[in-house]
């Protein structure tokens, strides 16, 4: 018992004395914390400028006739960058019109209408889902979407449209997380709402809970395209890698592409540092970076002032 | 140690891009090892175990593979790391002076060797077998012989239609190794242009180009449609159809075998080249000379290579 006594008044003797290095943790967390924060801004700087110092080159050696001429042939020194940019957009396109209402359905159903045990369930599988390496989802594509599509009638079963397939079903748990986070940040009352002036469930899903919920699905829709357009293992295993362009119509999402992720991918492992290859390589980092960087700008232009304010709200 | 070694090997007998690119952090990982128990080794042993690393195409891999093997009977105490990765790949390891040996599908280029002496390294070349290249097709594939005009027809887009050349009427799917690789480069001199260093012709835009070997095969065995061309030591005859090449419409149709491929009479032939950076010396040279000897090309003939002379 007087054991007890004793470790209890303890504390309350070193409570008001050494002050000084408690500060001293403090201070140390501060700086840690902001230049954590700091530290990705200067990362990102560095990658462009890395980017820019590697890439640059190309677009003074390399004639623009060359750059938008539309065959890809390396070691002829054909650096048309035209088929590369037409196979990307193929292949994003295609996963996001799949994923995007797919993935927007899904969690329209899970925020609003399961009931809470499926929700339950649902949503950590979703996340086992994005945790799924994409090489395993490209080897799965090419054993087994390809032959299905080929048996379908295209002449191969390695196409844009088999990119597409698995990339949607790659960025279809961040379109789902993060849109059904943005559903259930609508406040309660909103429905509530909706419900007592004689709005049906539907109608009130639609028309109260989706547009206040609209800065978040854009962006998941963003980070999903961002996904799709950067992902590159899975898509170089399941579209052919052809760098061809296809004729317009339906029948080109069914016909060999080859992306820009891929190209570098199978390309930089042989390239002699320096080269002009190489700059070009970097020269397709750096179109795809601006790709990425225009998509984000969009977005905060779709979402605008409104949005703004009212993410800050939920 | 050697247990580490004898593991890479096993799983580089896939020569794939991807698997490559596992090994490559499984060899870095092995590549720690030896250095770490190296020094214990040293200790006990007047003679430190050597590593030699032996990388490049991914036609030879899995002779490479073969060869290594073989030569642990011959001098336990060597161990030889194979990579693939493609000709290109093992030419920018020697000039980076990462490797010992490198293996290549073709003849180093006049640039490549400016690369490599402006490091201050002299390419040393070996040949060690020689390869024909089988253009293979589906087991269903009514065709089965074409000339080196209709090759090049065909791979330059001017031929699209399989009925163009005696078969069904179905599109024909090229397929074609990655630009990087020996194959290609050989493939397309001496066969889209037909050995006619003035021509500028080029694989179609359509051309399929697979990350590796294993990705060719399998998509031929699944695809009527598709034509593709590989080193014989890679075709299955047994799931893929061979098909019989002539120079010309009057020259005899000739099936690549190893007989074919050694009096000369199968047209797409080449010889298989191991480089070193200058004059290779002690270990590297005896294995090399294992290699081009009877034992070495024993293992040539076995998985379906031409062998330099009969052993």
């Amino acid at each position: 018992m007087v054991k007890t006594e004793q470790t209890a008044g303890l504390p309350a003797i070193r409570n008001d004395a050494p002050a000084p290095p408690r500060r001293w943790g403090e201070w140390w967390i501060e700086r840690l914390i902001r230049g954590a924060g700091i530290s990705t801004i200067v990362l990102i700087g560095l990658i462009f400028v890395f980017l820019l110092r590697e890439g640059l080159p190309a677009f003074v050696h390399v004639s623009p006739r060359t750059l938008f001429g539309v065959r890809w042939y390396p070691i002829e020194e054909m650096y048309g960058l035209v088929p590369l940019l037409v196979g990307s957009l193929l292949v994003t396109v295609g996963a996001v019109v799949i994923a995007v209402p797919l993935g927007l359905i899904t969690a329209i159903y899970l925020g609003e209408i399961a009931p809470k045990w499926q929700r339950e369930v649902l949503k950590p599988l979703i996340e086992v889902l994005a945790g799924i390496p994409s090489i395993v989802l490209g080897f799965l594509g090419w054993v087994v979407l390809a032959p299905l599509i080929q048996r379908a009638g295209a002449a191969t079963g390695l196409t844009a449209f088999t990119g597409s397939l698995i990339l949607a079903y790659m960025s279809l748990p961040t379109i789902i997380s993060i849109s059904e986070d943005a559903l259930y940040a609508v406040p309660k009352e909103y429905r509530d709402a909706a419900l007592a002036i004689g709005a049906t469930e539907w109608q009130t899903i639609w028309r109260v809970v989706m547009p206040a919920a609209r800065s978040g699905i854009v962006i998941a829709t963003v980070l999903g395209i961002g996904r799709a357009i950067g992902e590159t293992m899975a898509v170089m295993m399941v579209t052919g890698n052809a760098a061809n362009i296809p004729a317009l119509g339906w029948g080109m999402f069914f016909q060999p592409v080859r992306t820009m992720t891929a190209t570098i991918a199978a390309e930089m492992g042989e390239v002699a540092q320096g080269s002009l290859h190489y700059q070009v390589l970097f020269a397709i980092g750096i179109v795809l970076f601006l790709i990425t960087f225009a998509i984000n700008w969009l977005a905060g232009r779709l979402i605008g002032g409104g949005g703004r304010q009212r993410r800050s709200q939920l | 140690m050697c247990r580490s070694i004898t593991k890479i090997e096993l799983l580089k007998a896939q020569p794939d891009r991807l698997a490559t690119l596992l090994l490559l952090a499984m060899l870095v990982l092995a590549a720690c090892r030896p250095t770490a128990s190296g020094a214990a080794d040293a200790a006990a042993t007047p003679s430190p175990q050597r590593v030699i690393q032996n990388k490049g195409s991914d036609t030879l891999v899995n002779l490479a593979l073969a060869w290594a093997e073989a030569y642990r009977h011959v001098n336990p105490d060597l161990l030889i790391a194979v990579t693939g990765g493609g000709s290109g790949t093992g030419i920018a390891s020697l000039i980076n002076g990462t490797v010992d040996i490198a293996n290549v599908s073709r003849q180093i280029k006049p640039d490549e060797i400016a690369d490599a002496e402006a490091n201050g390294i002299e390419p040393v070349e070996f040949v060690v077998a020689i390869d024909a290249l089988a253009v293979v097709v589906h087991p269903s594939n009514p065709v089965d012989a074409l000339t080196i005009d209709q090759l090049a027809d065909i791979y330059t887009g001017r031929i699209t239609n399989w009925k163009d050349v005696g078969g069904n009427d179905a599109p024909i799917v090229l397929l074609s190794r990655e630009t990087n690789s020996g194959t290609h480069v050989y493939f397309l001199e001496e066969v889209v242009r037909k050995g006619d260093s003035d021509s500028t012709d080029i694989f179609a835009p359509q051309t399929l180009l697979m990350p590796s070997s294993v990705a060719i095969t399998s998509e031929l065995r699944r695809n009527p449609k598709a034509i593709g061309y590989d080193g014989l030591g890679y075709v299955d005859p047994a799931h893929e159809k061979l098909i019989a090449v002539a120079i010309d419409a009057n020259a005899p149709y000739i099936v690549p075998s190893v007989a074919a491929g050694m009096d000369g009479s199968y047209p797409i032939a080449r010889p298989l080249f191991m480089y070193t950076a200058g004059q290779p010396t002690d270990a590297v040279a005896e294995y090399l000379d294992w290699i081009m000897g009877p034992q070495g090309q024993q293992i040539v003939a076995d998985l379906g290579f031409i062998p330099l002379a009969a052993p």
